[in-house]
């Protein structure tokens, strides 16, 4: 009799922080992104509270990484063109906790700015040792790191003279469904970003959260160039009154 | 190394190319072939013009036939029926818009003061144009007495937009789930 109520109040887990979404995500509705004008949906968002669905979501691990994926260098029999660099930086919650065994999935052009990608027709070479592909697992500190080549700008049609600042795809799986999140980075100082529709979606303030940071220490001496870049998701609410401690964000695996 | 955090990383587009990295062989293997109980739940991305989209990716989230998460996030502990339901599933869509995946009806779930929901996926929509997923629920046709005490399908007012979320009996097996970006029919979509 005694655990009715508690278990009812575990049903009601604690949800993840809605707080800042205006300012720190792109409005769906942005006419200067042309490919929002048929796919950006128009009617209001409706509220979803977050139950089980919602704070659980897909712990995906180590079968989904191969041995190589972290390194798009090497995947190939010779070494692709362009300037090597190691990304590396850490994937965090929204209290600066470690999210840790978390799947990270890269995809980008080569340096010359083209994708191995049948859909992608900009007149630049294709590079036979890169295919732009990387995959990797965050370790106990939450941190991944890929070593690559900096991929190049491209142009895209969406404007005359429309040119995509330098930038790397994430793919990124929190601890929750509420959590996932697929971005861009970019490089510091790139001249391209005030005319880029992309980047320029996401408010002011928060723009430069998506812009890696040279990083000397990250550098390798004759080898490399590194760059930092930490990756925070959504924060968990404050566990309701009556449930259970919560530190299942940082156990588990 | 680095400083603090400054803020939430923003969401940007999935892009055109992400054939490149994201799908996978077993993507929408969400369970193997021949699982009993195995339903196929698909249809089209279509966009405002009514066109297919043809660069979307479909993700969906879910419970076990048991209505349990392999997720320690699950109060109720891990299934011991469990045998490893993934859960997830990852669909790109082809040159007519269309996706699908295969898994088995989760289970209800257990919500606050003693309500149910009834069983239904999460799903997350990326495609170039989206700036951000778009999220909304598949819900299944042969469950109206539970869709019917279901909190989500009971907090939206507007009849048409709630049937959105209710994927249609096709075939034995087979569930259809149009997934309609913009005009008069629409989609629900959450605000996450």
């Amino acid at each position: 009799m005694r655990h009715e109520p508690m278990e009812r109040e575990a049903m009601k887990p604690a949800g993840y922080r809605r707080d800042d979404a205006a300012g720190t995500h792109p409005a769906l509705d942005t006419p200067a992104y042309a490919s929002t004008r048929l796919r950006a949906p128009k009617r209001p968002l409706v509220l979803l509270p977050h139950r089980l669905t919602e704070v659980t979501g897909p712990l995906l691990g180590a079968e989904r990484v191969g041995p190589t994926d972290h390194d798009l260098t090497v995947q190939h029999g010779g070494e692709p063109l362009g300037e090597r660099i190691v990304v590396t930086g850490r994937v965090l919650d929204g209290d600066g906790r470690p999210v840790r065994g978390a799947l990270v999935e890269v995809w980008q052009a080569n340096a010359c700015g083209r994708y191995r990608h049948d859909g992608d027709r900009h007149d630049a070479p294709l590079d036979p040792n890169f295919t732009g592909l990387g995959r990797c697992l965050t370790d106990d500190a939450g941190r991944y790191r890929f070593v690559t080549v900096k991929p190049g700008a491209y142009p895209w049609k969406n404007h005359q003279n429309a040119w995509r600042p330098a930038h790397i795809h994430f793919s990124v799986f929190g601890w929750a469904f509420t959590q996932r999140l697929i971005t861009q980075m970019y490089f510091p100082g790139d001249p391209l970003f005030e005319f880029d529709p992309i980047l320029g979606s996401v408010p002011e303030r928060a723009r430069d959260r998506l812009v890696a940071r040279f990083d000397l220490a990250t550098t390798e001496p004759e080898w490399a160039l590194g760059y930092q870049w930490d990756i925070v998701l959504r924060g968990r609410e404050a566990t309701p009154p009556g449930a259970d401690d919560d530190e299942s964000n940082e156990g588990g695996r | 190394m680095s400083g603090a955090p400054s803020g939430p990383t923003p969401s940007q587009t999935v892009g055109p190319f992400f054939a490149i990295a994201l799908p996978w062989p077993d993507g929408q293997a969400v369970v193997p072939e021949g699982t009993p109980g195995a339903v196929v739940i698909g249809g089209r991305v279509l966009d405002g013009a009514g066109e297919p989209v043809p660069d979307a990716l479909v993700e969906t989230w879910q419970a076990d036939p048991d209505g349990r998460f392999a997720h320690p996030d699950d109060p109720r502990g891990p299934n011991p029926a469990g045998t490893g339901f993934r859960g997830f599933g990852r669909a790109p869509t082809d040159a007519d818009g269309r996706w699908s995946v295969r898994t088995v009806k989760p289970g209800p779930l257990p919500a606050e003061d003693g309500g149910t929901e009834a069983p239904h996926l999460d799903v997350s929509v990326f495609a170039r144009g989206l700036l951000h997923r778009v999220v909304t629920r598949i819900y299944f046709p042969d469950e109206a007495e539970a869709n019917a005490a279901d909190p989500v399908l009971a907090s939206i007012d507007d009849e048409h937009a709630r049937a959105t979320l209710v994927a249609a009996a096709q075939a034995p097996g087979r569930l259809r789930f149009d997934i309609h970006l913009q005009g008069p029919d629409e989609t629900l979509f959450f605000d996450l």
